[in-house]
């Protein structure tokens, strides 16, 4: 049963943030995942004839992300043999034979699990902010995420500093309860 | 919202207060109206104590978002895509 339809001029608006937080944790550079976003919607808007309908126009988006993210990685390690840094041990007598791995700081100083665990975190935030009517979702973002002052979004939106914090407050008391039930 | 010059406030200003406090824009005077609000108000604590949890969430989520710029011109890229 077909019931999802696609409308890619909302793409942008509504995807977008998702795709790229998406993204940038799987390829640790802002351009290359806006990039990545960019070719996403691209190659959505060719095969839209494809599209059954059956999920979601997000999963789908992000099905097609994740041959995107796929192809970016082959690419680069099609490249790897000619970028290959070749470093020659030293010749010093006292040290030779040392691995030159053995002789650098393990720059490994994080968990991996809490890494994965807060990346999760920031697409529950997202599928969150989702559910906010239009105009509370933008605001919040700009307000939290962007770190824009309370005077430009006032004048932005047109409204009062009072307005905007009302705004925030029914935000905020909707996104914690969102996370409540379905992440702390 | 309704604003007071009291000491005491409603557990709706208190609320307000604590959502400014968030980002770093409550006023001195304003946090000490909160202040008294969370000694005596059970609602204003829990409500102080899951926003306080929000915001940390969302600091340790990393959450980024596509300057708004930038979305202006991938939505223009798009649209010439559409009308090809």
């Amino acid at each position: 049963m077909s019931t999802n339809t696609i409308d890619p001029n909302t793409w942008v608006d509504k995807y977008s943030d998702y795709l790229f937080n998406y993204t940038i944790v799987r390829v640790d550079d802002k351009e290359i995942a806006q990039d990545l976003v960019q070719e996403t919607f691209f190659a959505g808007l060719k095969s839209m004839k494809n599209f059954k309908g059956e999920a979601s126009e997000r999963t789908w988006l992000i099905s097609i992300l994740k041959r995107k993210i796929i192809d970016h990685y082959r690419k680069i390690n099609s490249n790897k043999g000619k970028a290959e840094v070749r470093i020659n041990y030293s010749t010093d007598s006292e040290t030779e034979g040392d691995w030159l791995e053995e002789r650098v700081a393990d720059p490994f100083d994080g968990n991996a699990e809490s890494e994965i665990e807060n990346d999760e975190l920031g697409l529950a935030i997202h599928n969150c902010m989702e559910k906010l009517p239009e105009k509370q979702s933008i605001i919040f973002k700009m307000k939290t995420i962007q770190g824009f002052d309370t005077e430009a979004i006032c004048n932005e939106f047109d409204i009062t500093a009072s307005n905007l914090w009302v705004i925030i407050h029914r935000a905020r008391t909707a996104m914690a309860e969102c996370l409540e039930k379905n992440w702390f | 919202m309704e604003k007071t010059t009291r000491l005491f406030v409603s557990c709706e200003e208190a609320k307000y207060i604590c959502d400014k406090n968030q980002y770093g824009e409550a006023t001195f005077i304003e946090l000490i109206k909160l202040n008294i609000r969370l000694m005596y108000c059970k609602m204003t604590r829990a409500y102080s104590k899951r926003n306080g949890k929000l915001t940390k969430a969302m600091d340790k989520s990393n959450i980024q978002s596509i300057p708004s710029t930038d979305k202006e011109v991938m939505k223009q890229k798009l649209q010439e895509q559409l009308t090809k």
